[in-house]
């Protein structure tokens, strides 16, 4: 899932406070599950608002709504109309959802009430690691199922460099040495010999360094065109 | 002959080397560099330039280079992967052959949240192996990474690291193997102070015949205070300082002196390792110890090829 922190309320004051008509607008998938952006999340924030607006002696009308996803357009399709007559929409939805919602909602401004962070997963409850980097070039068969793109500090093919110590990496003690679980891990499925070949340079171009990306599955492309 | 440099006929005429290290400074004078090279000239057989080391901006390890080649000095550019994509990396040693330099040393770098620009972005377009890879690729075959032709010669000579006691250490020898594999002519270590457990780490490159196919270059660090021993037993990676080499730095009357004692000894049993094939000293701010050090270790003259 994708991983956020709802951005200091201080920052997401400074965004919003020349605005009269304020409408958070959560997420119900991913950012919810991490308390960053969800329903409740828009409406606590919301209620933040409300009080600073107060506070500060600014006449404000904030709104709260949630959708299951801001990056579908049937999602938020049916709440446009009501979410056009604001004046400005603070999304907690993840990147993607504050891009998508700005590229169909005119000329009202949307702005970012989370940081998004990164594609995790959740190991313990309120702890979410990050797991994958989406390279668009998978490599976990060669490397035990531990991606050294996304978890290795250096994003290494052929590690670990001298800066691992005891199994965690030089960067700091509480983050592992994704290369040292690499070892670990193959000579525990009996493939350490992989390791010994020379993973060649990667094609970076797959990841965002390409430029942006997209996926077109022709098939699908063209029935919805048919229909 | 590979590159031609003076290290390169060091090595290959089969007598012990010895190499040096100088960090350039944080700022614009020439001075600093030039003194130090001036001051360990006589004493060593090439000098290493350090590249950005610890991610703290210094005068650029080729720059340092040059300015030691014109007073007569064999450099080793250091080049980390840290701050160079492959466009740039090939770029540079194409204008560091031109310039006269011929030693290359390939490292990953100390990541940058160790430095004082701790909120850059690292490169890391591809890892210090496939920088050995990468060069042996521009020297023997002329070609740049994409296939393309490089048009002139391409001599150098290549080093790479190796930290032996750095996890999974029994994985260390087989990453050796993969920096022999990929083109490395040298290896200059992290330094060495647990002489015993290094002796144990060279078996297993014996076994795997890899002293045969590499000059392995030990490190040795002088060590200048008790906390500098201590710091280094706790906090670097990849290091290992056993505990009486600590006690004989409390217990000196003389720290330095004692440093330049254990750094001596430590030379001592490295040369009589037939696998080892020179010292790499890297006396971090305290270069003027170098030359004495060189000295009573018997290690002068240096050979004139």
């Amino acid at each position: 899932m994708i991983v956020g922190e709802q951005k200091p309320f201080e920052e997401i004051w400074e965004m919003i406070k020349g605005f009269r008509k304020v409408l958070v607008f959560g997420c119900n998938t991913c950012v919810a599950i991490c308390h960053a952006g969800g329903g409740k999340e828009a409406e606590i924030l919301a209620s933040l608002i409300r009080m600073k607006a107060v506070q500060e002696g600014i006449g404000m009308e904030v709104k709260h709504a949630a959708i299951e996803r801001h990056c579908e357009p049937e999602f938020f399709d049916p709440m446009m109309e009501d979410v056009k007559t604001n004046d400005v929409v603070l999304s907690t939805a993840c990147g993607v959802g504050v891009n998508f919602l700005a590229e169909r909602i005119g000329d009202i401004p949307v702005f970012p009430g989370i940081n998004t962070q990164f594609f995790g997963a959740v190991p313990k409850a309120g702890i979410f690691v990050e797991l994958c980097a989406g390279c668009g070039d998978c490599i976990l068969h060669l490397t035990g199922g531990i991606c050294p793109v996304a978890r290795c500090a250096k994003s290494l093919m052929n590690g670990p460099c001298g800066g691992t110590n005891k199994g965690k990496c030089e960067i700091s003690r509480d983050v592992d040495c994704a290369w040292y679980l690499i070892v670990e891990r193959m000579k525990k499925l009996g493939t350490i010999e992989k390791l010994y070949e020379i993973q060649p340079l990667r094609n970076w171009s797959t990841a965002t360094y390409g430029g942006p990306r997209r996926v077109i599955l022709e098939h699908i492309k063209d029935i919805e065109e048919q229909l | 002959m590979k590159s031609g440099s003076n290290l390169e006929k060091v090595l290959e005429g089969g007598h012990f080397a010895v190499t040096a290290e100088v960090g350039p400074s944080k700022g614009t004078s020439a001075k600093v560099v030039q003194r130090k090279g001036e001051l360990l000239k006589t004493y060593c057989d090439a000098m290493n330039v350090t590249d950005n080391q610890t991610a703290i901006v210094r005068m650029s390890s080729w720059s340092g280079c040059i300015l030691l080649r014109e007073i007569g000095i064999d450099p080793v550019m250091q080049m980390v992967v840290r701050d160079r994509n492959r466009i740039a990396i090939q770029s540079d040693i194409l204008g560091a052959v031109a310039l006269g330099i011929r030693n290359v040393l390939c490292l990953s770098g100390d990541h940058q949240r160790f430095g004082n620009h701790p909120t850059t972005k690292g490169v890391y377009d591809i890892d210090s192996i496939q920088l050995v890879q990468t060069l042996k690729k521009m020297r023997d075959e002329k070609k740049f990474i994409c296939g393309e032709d490089i048009s002139g010669e391409v001599p150098l000579y290549i080093g790479a690291v190796e930290t032996p006691f750095a996890d999974p250490i029994e994985y260390r020898v087989k990453r050796l193997a993969k920096k022999v594999k990929a083109g490395a002519d040298f290896i200059q270590t992290q330094a060495v102070f647990d002489v015993a457990k290094f002796i144990k780490w060279m078996e297993i490159v014996r076994d795997e015949g890899l002293d045969k196919q590499v000059h392995i270059l030990a490190g040795v660090i002088p060590i200048k205070s008790v906390g500098m021993a201590r710091y280094m037993r706790d906090n670097v990676s990849g290091i290992s300082v056993p505990d009486d080499i600590v006690t004989r730095m409390e217990e000196a009357k003389v720290a330095k002196d004692e440093g330049v004692k254990i750094a001596l000894e430590i030379i001592e049993q490295l040369k009589e390792m037939n696998s080892i094939h020179g010292i790499h000293i890297m006396a971090v701010a305290w270069e003027d110890i170098v030359p004495v050090i060189v000295e009573r270790a018997g290690l002068l003259p240096r050979p004139i090829l």
